[in-house]
């Protein structure tokens, strides 16, 4: 390394990343949420099935249909962790979060919701109980109905337990215009809480982490506190729960679709110390481990404030706080400014998170 | 002004106003252009995770050391291991970082996917009882790693030993990091002028290796931490030893190291290991600059108990690992940097690991 001083930062190649070549068989990262997960989406799926809806990249579609007053908002999500129980959560308050939060993100209020769950044989019918009670709870807290469902069972040992995925349709008010691809030069960035703490957890059920944190999932529904904060400020530009990838694949992938500039300030960004502590122990970086109940927010400058004290209301956004800015100069990344005075790229994930060995 | 969000125990060595004054004192100490070699990968990415190259005169050119242990682990090895791998009745376990690293033709993550039982374990103790919990399997660890996990390898051996287990083996592969100095020291292009010692290492072997080669070779050492506050510490103190013509040896990390340092796993890795001739990925064979098993500890030993025969190794052509480990060249150098060669598809081990020099300079956006 030498040194070329102040102008050391360069963005890595041109503005977005290159699709690298893909391998011959699926292989985990291709789930991990990050680059890989980009790739297989932009190779296979998007290469023959592409649309101007697809395009938009956003977790849900906008679509425009003659007869509504306004544009109809739908997003569909697949759910498989392990193990189904967790601190602070389940696959079913899973399934029901991360669509709702997902329709949420466009700024519409999610109503219906479809389910499909594929069981593997042997899977205990008391456990079933205990996923569907939880989906009740959440769907009764997020205010939504399951309107459509479907049960497959596969032989034994063809799945793990239950997957669940669930579609989620709702109503965006005509003239509201939030999506990935709107943030703009001169806006404010924001997160609702603390990151990592989904991520934690469930390593810490999976018994990876050897002893116990006391971290719970923060697995939630998010609508009705963005619904408050949009009331306050219609003005917001983009929301976002930065879920697998984390904080920095989520705010990469807006800095692409918006062909912008993200600057963070690494001191302000909300991580919990037990968070934090796990993260040292196993050389995980919190700004890369998934969160199941936040949501990033930019909006215009002038509406920080209110947006801060309208969001610390919830129960969801108590740890709420301004994380950055939107610049121009650069765009398609993201950086980070650190508490020396220094500043390095924050890139998006790149394949699988995996602790380091000393 | 502090990091709010590092544990309290961390916090003062990441306190940003005295990292910042010690980087002024290096300011007002250097008077002359010096090449100092970081060892350690952890240090590499600290440095460029925190900035704090960006934060140290123009004099100071930090070039990056061959310790990161996937890195290093021989081609031959990692072939030897997707060959076990992909054994039936086995359950091969590694640390994660291995997974991805290239060997031959294909790595471990494929050998997963193509049906080999392969787990990520965090301790070796986790593969013992592993091994206890699968009598019908054959279950083998990659030893991979510096003098830091020798000690859990090896306890991993005399637990399975202690055990009685049949069915427990390791790959041996660790290395040692003073006989790679002086490789590194004693080759003719030789640029480095004063050694960063990586802290964990001496954590466990000490510092009581160094003083002869800092003699032999007229080169300072000093033992080094990883936070943003050890690492500029460290900086300064060989700058300061370097402008003052001393050649010793300095520690810089007392809160962790000791001369002596910990003799229990000293011990614990004599009982279980002797020193042997090994080969490192891109640098070639050092003579006693590896981990073999003892001889009472033989049946322990994977690449004797799995008929493996001659695997014919082949490396990237392009990739210049092996000048990048050695401090020769950086990491942007290569032609294949950043497009051939991506963290998802690596062409050497150095863009894989989480201590590798050139994932740190493609992370951080380094060019």
């Amino acid at each position: 390394m030498t040194h070329e001083k102040s102008d050391h930062i360069q963005m890595q190649g041109p503005l977005c990343p290159i699709p690298h070549h893909l391998t011959d068989t699926v292989g985990i990262s291709h789930g991990s949420g990050g680059q890989m997960t980009h790739d297989l989406i932009q190779n296979v799926f998007q290469a023959q099935i592409g649309n101007q809806y697809l395009a938009e990249g956003n977790d849900a579609a906008r679509i425009l249909i003659d007869q509504l007053e306004g544009q109809l908002a739908i997003s569909t999500d697949a759910h498989v962790v392990s193990p189904i129980f967790y601190p602070g959560g389940d696959i079913g308050r899973l399934s029901v979060c991360g669509t709702v939060n997902d329709v949420a993100m466009l700024g519409a209020k999610p109503s219906f919701l479809t389910a499909a769950f594929i069981l593997e044989e042997g899977f205990p019918i008391k456990s079933l109980k205990k996923i569907i009670s939880s989906i009740a709870f959440s769907c009764k807290e997020a205010n939504v109905q399951i309107v459509a469902g479907d049960t497959k069972v596969v032989e034994k040992g063809s799945a793990d337990g239950v997957f669940i995925t669930t579609a989620g349709f709702g109503i965006i008010p005509s003239n509201r215009q939030i999506g990935g691809q709107f943030a703009q030069a001169g806006d404010a960035v924001l997160v609702s809480g603390s990151l990592g703490d989904h991520g934690i957890a469930v390593l810490q059920a999976r018994g990876d982490l050897g002893f116990d944190s006391g971290i719970q999932s923060d697995v939630a529904p998010l609508n009705h506190m963005i619904a408050e904060l949009l009331d306050a400020i219609p003005e917001v530009h983009v929301l976002r729960d930065p879920t697998r990838g984390g904080l920095a694949t989520s705010l990469n992938e807006i800095a692409c679709q918006s062909q912008v500039t993200i600057k963070l300030d690494e001191e302000t960004i909300p991580v919990k110390p037990e968070v934090r502590t796990a993260c040292e122990m196993f050389g995980f970086d919190p700004l890369y481990l998934a969160n199941e109940g936040k949501v990033i927010i930019i909006l215009p400058e002038e509406y920080v404030t209110k947006a801060l004290m309208t969001l610390r209301k919830s129960p969801y956004g108590q740890m709420a706080m301004r994380i950055g800015s939107i610049t121009q100069e650069n765009p398609g990344g993201v950086l980070l400014n650190t508490a020396y005075g220094t500043t390095r790229i924050l890139d998006t994930l790149s394949g699988e998170l995996l602790p380091r060995i000393c | 002004m502090t990091d709010v969000n590092s544990p309290d125990f961390l916090k003062s060595f990441r306190d940003a106003s005295l990292v910042k004054s010690v980087i002024t004192k290096i300011h007002q100490r250097i008077t002359q252009p010096w090449t100092l070699m970081e060892i350690c990968g952890g240090q590499t990415h600290a440095i460029m995770q925190y900035g704090l190259d960006q934060l140290l005169p123009q004099e100071v050119e930090l070039v990056h050391g061959p310790g990161c242990p996937v890195c290093v682990t021989a081609l031959e090895l990692i072939d030897q291991a997707l060959w076990i791998a992909q054994q039936p009745d086995v359950i091969f376990t590694s640390f994660g970082d291995m997974l991805r690293v290239p060997g031959s033709e294909e790595d471990l993550f494929s050998v997963r996917a193509s049906g080999g039982q392969i787990r990520v374990v965090y301790s070796p103790l986790d593969a013992v009882k592993i091994a206890e919990e699968n009598p019908d399997r054959e279950v083998v660890f990659f030893a991979i790693g510096f003098e830091t996990t020798a000690p859990a390898n090896a306890m991993a051996v005399i637990q399975a030993k202690k055990l009685g287990l049949k069915n427990f083996s390791i790959l041996p592969a660790n290395v040692l990091v003073p006989p790679a100095m002086q490789v590194i020291l004693a080759s003719p292009k030789n640029r480095i002028q004063g050694f960063l010692a990586a802290g964990h290492v001496c954590a466990v072997m000490g510092y009581w290796e160094y003083p002869p080669i800092a003699e032999k070779y007229k080169t300072p050492i000093v033992v080094t931490g990883f936070e943003p506050l050890d690492l500029v510490n460290g900086i300064l103190k060989t700058i300061t030893m370097l402008e003052e013509g001393q050649v010793s040896v300095a520690n810089t990390y007392p809160r962790v190291v000791t001369f002596q340092g910990n003799q229990a796993a000293q011990t614990l890795i004599k009982q279980v290991f002797k020193p042997v001739d090994r080969n490192w990925r891109g640098i070639g064979t050092i003579p006693k600059s590896g981990y073999g098993l003892q001889e009472t500890f033989r049946e322990f030993d994977a690449s004797k108990r799995f008929d493996i025969g001659n695997i014919k190794t082949e490396e990237s052509e392009i990739c210049i690992a092996g000048q990048v480990l050695q401090g020769l060249k950086k990491p942007s150098q290569c032609p294949a940097f950043g497009t051939l060669c991506t963290p998802e598809s690596p062409l050497g081990a150095p863009m894989v690991s989480s201590e590798g020099a050139c994932s740190a300079y493609f992370r951080y956006g380094r060019n």
